[in-house]
């Protein structure tokens, strides 16, 4: 295709991401290398309802405004924030180095910063909801590709469920029904035998209810693509196979599967992304003293009274380098495909 | 949710009825804020005002919004309805203007006590507080052979006679939810100990204190009693474990003392047994382990001055006394508003501001620090971590972010 | 796929059922307890007295005489007007998946015939915008939108939608045109199509099957999005799910819980007919055999 009629097929999908996404995106980077001015600083005396009047600080506006003025868009940092507490924590970091002697002492003072603590989870998270979710989709989509006709729609819809539902929703339905006295709860404390067992309040069972819930969310996805892959099948190949008298093993192992590879590195990197960017199942489960994600902290740095942009601008930037490095191996893969295709 | 019909129909029928006294304004009017049923009829008598559009966006997320949206020129809003934690924003970023002149100008039928000053300038005008409080269930603490607590070390005593009677397993409550409310139990306890949040006259923190060690520990203590779930607990679960008569005292916010008995299923038990009584005290402080808290409007700094006036008249008119001379009204929240008699619901509330509570601190800084302590303090109640580890933690959650924000060097 | 050499041996079409069964009852319990509850009062569907309360309804007994009470729906629906939602979600919907369609099959076409290693970069650089995490998109939207006096409207919410979903429905489109041969469209090119024809007369009588999959994803993304639209509607616009989430409360105020659950029962219906519709569409558009390896 030449460049000129590419250009004008692309321009709108283009022209859209550009001005929602890129430039956003690079308003972003800008926000997280200048903070805020310093603030100035005074007292003064407030007097509220019911109390009556203490000293309290407040900004001095006109001497900030000033500032402000001076330097429209803030005081520039460099990257003093991405090396902070809050985010890669570089001093936190060596000190913790430099003060531990065993591995576990190191790893227990790593998980006690908030990046890291955040990085821990989401990672076992993508370790296990991935490659599960895909497999459980595949299962699914051939199980159902192999049921009579009538019977299709009612397991498609079924099987759906648990995708179309709002992530929000569908995490608090579960939540309710895994609270110590909801019906699995109940269900758990029965087949346990302690009263006063519960998952809320135990890291790894919450860790294990997260996980859970991450493939029953996935699965459907993977479910819908690949039974969508799975009728386009090359009949005769499989005939041959079936001539050539493959297991019915082997020919998913050998006709079905790579037919469908594009499309699991597809869903693999649908699933790896969003799985990196978990948030929704955090907050319905109320799982925030267990359980952290890089989305979560944006969250939470958004949420509270004070908005901490910057913070929140700098967690934004180093999600996408951390999907990026995510899908570094895939991205290979692809431009290996690309070039081949070629 | 349910009262928002009940409002809007009985400040109709007030307007209706021609008691509401004619209320023009010459420009538009937009009003930002919360959701609940106390801003709903304000906002509903508001919008009585004629003469030009009164607009309003109320909604969970308004704290998400409301800066963003005064901070253009001109604003979209004219005005925020907000409360003493999340007035600050507004004013850090210089987005509210003073009202000296406006309220020079109609400020009569307001009351003193309704403005909030700060410096010389009046930011915003009260309309209702709030405060958490002590609520109990009279019936459970008798069986028990109990007296009602006066402080949390007797609250400790009351829980351990209940549960070793077997009459309730987990008998205390709390919204120890991590994040926000955590927070907010800790910042109870701290000041009930004496604590103060910052070293004074600066934004350096303080909570890694003796003060906030105790507090700590008291707060341990107490989810020994508390349902093993509690990190999860916001007040709404809380409220919802009270109800379902799971827990026998608590300490929980007085907006929500009318709703313990009213809710739909709510068992005789526990409407006839619900009981409230003013904040607990702890370590022989005087001063309760509680907060006080106001809601108000401020008006937008980047509007006309016509706005501005019609902003500070509607929004007059919408907390004048005839508000509340609706009962269903007057119920909803502890009024700030001339004429207003305190329904039993209230007593709580006012028992705190008696008591001496301290005001939830109006410092530009403190949100910050609410939100370091509500992400941090769970390892320890977890018993990952020792107290003072834990605050230690805090405070440099808090550094890291006030560095940012530039208040700390 | 019933073809006689697919029949499956017994041992096989045994497990296979009860793999079925299991996931069905996975997949689809939680919501059909979810409607079984929101026939109950609060206190019931939560169950925090004893679990067997959400089975009885002691409490609705109490409350109402019966075990049922549609009150959450009354409130809901009547009460709190939920059916303005329910339009203002058609209406994002539709122009959301119409949009993204119709923008995202020119790119992806494009994407899918074009040879130069631009293609590529422009797909990772779509990956990579996807990555960015929504909240702090809109966060920055939030300030131009205001001064620009377009904030809490729908169409800008659907632009923002639209925009937001264009890298997947590239990937999603570019996948499936790329089974599509190309020789179908350069022998069209030799009969003396240029390319806009060779696509609108080859390519589109055949693309349904990958577009209704995409435009079943869009659409949910425009039905279930949460963070874009409760930012950037006002409370008059509110789509269904932030006005589920209001109904929900915070932590300040108390919601009506049992409002959101008759909602979100609601809100499944017009799914369960998409689907139902769709599903027909996908598999005898696919299984028509147009799109033959």
């Amino acid at each position: 295709m030449r460049h000129k009629t590419f250009l004008w097929f692309f321009l709108p999908t283009g022209a859209a991401m550009i001005l929602f996404i890129f430039m956003p995106i690079i308003s972003v980077l800008m926000q997280s290398v200048y903070a805020p001015h310093e603030a100035v600083l005074e007292e003064v005396e407030n007097c509220v309802p019911l109390v009556g009047c203490t000293i309290e600080t407040k900004i001095n506006q006109d001497a900030t405004a000033a500032l402000r003025e001076a330097e429209p868009l803030g005081r520039f940092v460099g990257l003093e924030i991405y090396k902070d507490r809050g985010h890669l924590a570089t001093e936190e970091v060596k000190a913790a180095w430099a003060e531990s002697e065993t591995w576990g002492e190191f790893r227990e003072k790593l998980t006690n910063l908030p990046f890291y603590r955040a990085m821990g989870f989401t990672l076992t998270f993508i370790i296990f909801v991935t490659p599960l979710g895909i497999i459980l989709g595949l299962a699914i989509a051939l199980a159902v590709n192999s049921l009579h006709r009538h019977l299709k729609g009612l397991m498609i819809f079924f099987s759906l469920l648990p995708m179309i539902v709002t992530p929000l929703i569908g995490s608090l339905v579960l939540f309710w029904m895994i609270d110590s006295r909801g019906i699995i709860g109940s269900a758990l404390v029965g087949l346990v035998g302690d009263p006063n067992f519960s998952l809320k309040a135990s890291t790894g069972l919450m860790w294990v209810a997260l996980i859970v819930y991450g493939i029953w969310h996935a699965a459907p996805f993977g479910f819908v693509v690949f039974y969508a892959g799975l009728q386009t099948l090359p009949k005769d190949q499989l005939e041959s196979a079936q001539i050539d008298g493959a297991t019915r093993w082997q020919q998913i192992r050998y006709v079905v599967i790579p037919h469908l590879m594009p499309l699991v590195t597809f869903v693999g990197l649908i699933q790896l992304m969003d799985n990196f960017k978990i948030f929704e199942p955090i907050v319905g489960f109320q799982a925030s003293a267990h359980a952290t994600s890089l989305s979560w902290i944006i969250y939470n740095d958004m949420s509270g009274e004070t908005r901490q942009l910057s913070a929140a601008s700098a967690t934004s930037v180093l999600t996408i380098l951390g999907v990026a490095i995510l899908l570094s191996p895939v991205l290979v893969r692809t431009w290996h495909d690309f070039k081949g295709a070629k | 949710m349910y009262f928002k019909k009940i409002a809007l129909a009985s400040s109709l029928a007030l307007f209706a009825g021609g008691a509401a006294q004619a209320c023009e304004v010459g420009a538009r009017v937009n009003i930002v804020g919360n959701e609940f049923a106390a801003i709903q009829a304000v906002v509903e008598k508001a919008k009585e005002c004629s003469g030009a559009e009164i607009e309003s966006n109320l909604t969970a997320d308004h704290q998400k919004i409301n800066l963003a949206g005064m901070q253009g020129n001109p604003a979209e809003y004219t005005t925020a309805i907000v409360a003493n934690s999340s007035i600050v924003a507004l004013m850090n970023d210089d987005v509210v203007r003073p009202l000296n002149d406006l309220v020079a100008k109609h400020g009569d039928g307001l009351s003193d006590t309704q403005l909030i000053r700060v410096g010389g300038d009046i930011m915003a005008v009260a309309f209702m507080a709030n405060a958490q409080h002590l609520m109990y269930r009279k019936d459970i603490l008798e069986q028990a052979g109990v007296e009602v607590p006066t402080t949390y070390e007797e609250m400790l005593e009351v829980a351990e006679a209940i549960r070793s009677q077997g009459l309730v397993e987990n008998p205390v409550g709390g919204a120890y939810a991590a994040g926000w409310n955590l927070a907010q139990e800790f910042n109870n306890m701290f000041l009930g100990y004496g604590g103060e949040h910052f070293k004074a006259g600066s934004a350096e923190p303080n909570v890694n204190s003796e003060a906030g060690i105790k507090a700590l520990n008291m707060m341990k203590a107490l989810t020994e009693y508390m349902n093993p779930d509690y990190l999860t607990h916001d007040s709404n679960a809380t409220n919802a474990e009270y109800r379902a008569g799971n827990i026998a005292v608590m300490h929980m916010w007085g907006s929500r003392a009318s709703q313990q008995t009213t809710t739909e299923g709510v068992t005789d038990d526990v409407k006839n047994g619900h009981a409230i009584a003013g904040p607990l005290t702890v370590g022989g402080g005087e001063i309760p382990a509680s907060t006080l808290w106001w809601d108000g409007w401020t008006v937008a700094k980047n509007v006309s001055d016509e706005e501005a006036e019609a902003t500070f008249l509607a929004m007059k008119n919408g907390i004048a006394p005839s508000l509340i001379e609706d009962d269903e009204v007057a119920k909803l929240a502890v009024w700030l508003i001339a004429g207003y008699e305190p329904t039993d619901d209230a007593k709580g509330v006012f028992a705190a501001a008696q008591k001496g509570t301290k005001a939830y601190p109006m410092l530009p800084y403190m949100g910050l620090l609410h939100t370091a302590l509500g992400n941090e303090l769970a390892d320890f109640l977890q018993g990952k971590e020792s107290a003072e580890q834990a605050l230690a933690d805090v405070e440099a959650a808090y550094t890291a972010a006030a560095k940012e924000k530039g208040f700390l060097q | 796929m019933a073809s006689k050499a697919q029949r499956m041996p017994r041992g096989l079409r045994i497990a296979t059922s009860i793999f079925i069964i299991v996931w069905f009852f996975l997949a689809a319990f939680p919501f059909f307890w979810t409607l079984w509850g929101s026939f109950k009062v609060e206190l019931d569907f939560f169950s925090i007295a004893d679990w067997t309360n959400s089975l009885t309804g002691e409490r609705t007994v109490a409350e109402h005489g019966s075990p049922f009470t549609g009150r959450g729906y009354e409130g809901a629906w009547i009460q709190e007007e939920f059916w303005r939602n329910v339009i203002n979600t058609f209406i994002v919907c539709f122009f959301v998946v119409t949009i993204s369609l119709t923008i995202g099959t020119l790119g992806g076409y494009a994407l899918s015939r074009s040879t130069y290693n631009y293609t590529f970069w422009l797909l990772i650089t779509a990956l990579i915008f996807r990555a960015m995490p929504p909240i702090t998109l809109v966060s920055g939207y939030l300030l131009p939108f205001f001064e620009w006096n377009v904030w809490g409207i729908l169409p800008t919410t659907i632009i923002v939608l639209v925009a937001i979903n264009q890298p997947f429905t590239l990937w999603m489109l570019h996948s499936f045109f790329k089974n599509i041969p190309k020789e179908l469209d350069e022998s069209a090119k030799v009969d003396g199509c240029n390319q806009f024809q060779a696509f609108r007369r080859v390519i589109i009588p055949i693309m349904w099957p990958g577009v209704i999959t995409t435009g079943l994803f869009s659409f949910l993304l425009a039905y279930n999005d949460f963070a874009v639209t409760a930012m950037l509607l006002s409370e008059s616009n509110r789509t269904m799910v932030p006005a589920i989430a209001a109904f929900l409360g915070t932590t300040q105020t108390e919601g009506n819980v049992m409002f959101a659950v008759a909602a979100v029962v609601s809100a499944t219906v017009p799914l369960f007919i998409l689907v139902m519709f769709f599903q027909r569409q996908i598999v005898s558009g696919l299984t028509a055999g147009a799109v033959k390896g």
